[in-house]
């Protein structure tokens, strides 16, 4: 097995403020449904010689995937560029990028310095008003060029939206490969764009529904090892180390069964997850630390899936106690269960955005099936963001603004599972680069 | 109506010593970067219509083969290893009981076996819920065992899920072949 974040450089990064903004009005409407992308010109970032300006372009090109994706941007054809900025401490000439139609206009430059780390320094321009929304530098080792031009894009997308970014984030997901009948499913990791992916876990077991901790070292997922049942494994990114949740030769669950999907509270101790006893599923809270461990519901029916509100006050989750199953709420000690879901059809896989006002979740009605978001509220209203032939275990950007799902589409001879993103209004729905079928996406927080 | 570049004026200089933690960049990063790839999605017909439910009966055994009495093979062909469940249920029918007294049946007269009992779904749900839906299924079959004087210890459940699918293609009939509680003698068979 490799591990790839076996070490981690810490390295002291320069942020440079050149200039704060004086009084720019440029905006991205982000208004629900009403959402005209901004058009932005990005210059290949210029470099003092060939290598440093092939970074620059390599960097360009990585930030303008990033803001195309998103849905809020669109980035102007530099076929269509007028100027030819080579020094980007100059004022653009901003009547050229006007009349293009840039409405914001991205310079940047790459060196390298004296300690052989790239400085990536760039201004954001207000073409309208002729002012200079922002400008940074970001300084890392040199293979870390794709990290800064995340955190260039991040920077730039909070600058022009109001909104935290998500690009210098990761993803991890369940990769899975066919030989025959025989199908294995391991964890691999990649960042949020699709670029270097790797396993973190082998072929030898089953892996299965990830989710990560809020300081974006730790994954819980479910295994299964030899003959036995699912258990939950927390596994530190850091090490590559990982622990069964539930000591095999000690167990807290007396009669004990599988154990399932566990999530994060907010303070980065506590797990909710569902745990079999007795035949029958409930909500369990375990402190990772001590391994203490309590029952937050008790009900003949299958309690599964729960999910903290990000303030970690409440827990959401899937239950079939009422026949079909629907979503529940529950404050975080289990009092206080409330029906949150009320249409047609069977609710499952609620997961709660990080900004608290929604709960993301998969319905099946009859053949199909949907992805869609509810109100937190309890007050039934809910919107559906896809629906296909198969959709299963959301993912919220750390924004709240953006839905991962796992996707499957219709094959006679097995369903082709992929990782698609949708954004929350349900516009701008895409698929992720990965190798093969994948499925279960876990999104990392922003990175440090 | 060229403004010429002028400089920008400088202001006081900022300097942030935060600490800035990289991961290290993975070494098997010579793949290609498949930025915005895009799949056109494929057109999705109706699931075929529910099909006859599959027998839960084993076909007999080929004339030639000879099966060990108490072998894990005569308890496959000979009690029948699998029962059958509707979608999205867990309750053992009439069937499915016929199947597991025959097993309760040879398990009586092979008291030294233990069994394996695994729980199965079809994929048209959610992993975590299929889990879960397995694992009732497992423990309906293991409880009727019981009901027929099987003892509780020789009985482990299992749940896969959807994760383990006797048949991996997308029809009805496929899918209700997958909906099952499959025993496996696990010990004490004869060879």
């Amino acid at each position: 097995m490799r591990v790839m974040f076996a070490r981690l450089a810490a390295l002291a990064a320069v942020f440079v403020l050149v200039l704060p903004a004086a009084r720019a009005q440029l905006v991205v409407d982000i208004t629900e449904g009403t959402i005209d992308p901004l058009p932005i010109a990005i210059i290949d970032f210029v470099g003092d010689d060939p290598r440093a300006a092939e970074t620059g372009r390599d960097i360009s090109r990585v930030i303008t995937a990033n803001l195309r994706n998103s849905g809020l941007f669109a980035p102007v054809s530099p076929d269509a560029f007028i100027e030819n900025i080579e020094n980007i401490d100059l004022r653009p000439r901003f009547a050229d990028w006007r009349v293009i139609n840039a409405s914001a206009l991205l310079v940047g430059k790459v060196t390298v310095d004296s300690d052989g780390r790239l400085v990536v320094a760039f201004r954001l321009w207000d073409t309208a008003a002729e002012q200079q929304m922002m400008g940074l530098q970001y300084v890392s080792v040199q293979e870390n060029w794709r990290r800064l031009a995340h955190k260039v894009s991040d920077a730039v997308y909070e600058r022009l939206t109001g909104e935290s970014g998500y690009f210098d984030t990761r993803i991890v997901y369940v990769s899975e490969n066919r030989t025959g009948t025989e199908v294995t499913r391991q964890l691999a990791i990649m960042d949020q764009d699709g670029a270097n992916p790797s396993s973190l876990t082998d072929r030898s077991y089953m892996a299965l529904l990830p989710n990560y901790s809020p300081n974006a070292q730790q994954i819980s997922y479910v295994s299964f090892r030899g003959d036995s049942y699912a258990q939950t494994y927390v596994y530190d990114l850091r090490t590559g180390q990982q622990e069964a949740l539930f000591d095999p030769n000690a167990p807290r669950l007396s009669d004990s069964g599988q154990s399932l999907s566990a999530r994060f509270h907010p303070n980065g101790r506590d797990l909710v997850l569902a745990a079999e006893r007795r035949g029958r599923h409930d909500i369990y809270r375990i402190d990772l630390r001590t391994r203490q461990l309590r029952q937050l519901t008790n009900t003949p029916s299958d309690d599964t899936e729960p999910s903290f509100s990000p303030d970690g006050s409440q827990v959401v989750f899937a239950s079939n106690r009422g026949g079909q199953p629907q979503l529940y709420t529950m404050n975080a000690d289990g009092s206080n269960p409330q029906r949150v879901s009320f249409g047609q059809g069977r609710y499952n896989s609620p997961v709660w955005s990080p900004r608290g006002d929604q709960i993301a979740f998969v319905k099946q009605q009859g053949s199909r099936f949907s992805l869609g978001v509810l109100a937190a509220d309890g007050s039934g209203r809910e919107r559906i963001l896809y629906e296909g032939y198969f959709v299963d275990t959301p993912a919220w950007s750390p924004n709240g603004r953006v839905l991962l799902f796992t996707r499957g589409d219709f094959n006679r001879e097995g369903t082709d599972y992929s990782i698609w993103a949708v954004d929350l209004t349900g516009r701008n729905l895409r698929r992720l680069p990965t190798q093969g079928a994948a499925s279960d996406p876990a999104w990392s927080p922003l990175l440090d | 109506m060229n403004c010429g570049p002028r400089l920008v004026p400088a202001g006081p200089l900022m300097r942030d010593h935060r600490t800035m933690k990289f991961a290290p960049f993975a070494a098997a990063a010579s793949l290609s970067l498949l930025l915005a790839a895009c799949a056109t999605p494929a057109p999705e017909p109706e699931p075929a219509p529910a099909g006859p439910a599959p027998s839960g009966t084993q076909a007999p055994a080929d004339r030639g083969e000879q099966i060990t009495p108490g072998s894990a093979r005569d308890f496959e062909v000979n009690a029948g290893d699998r029962v059958f469940y509707g979608f999205d249920r867990y309750d053992v029918d009439n069937q499915a009981r016929e199947t597991l007294r025959r097993q309760a049946q040879w398990l009586q007269r092979y008291p030294e076996t233990r069994i394996q009992v695994a729980g199965n779904a079809d994929e048209r749900g959610t992993r975590e819920y299929n889990l879960a839906l397995g694992s009732r299924r497992a423990n309906s079959a293991r409880d009727f065992l019981v009901s027929q004087g099987v003892d509780a210890s020789r009985i482990s459940v299992v749940s896969y899920g959807k994760e383990r699918p006797s048949c991996t293609q997308s029809t009805e009939q496929c899918w209700a072949q997958n909906r099952n509680a499959t025993t496996t003698v696990t010990s004490g068979a004869a060879s």
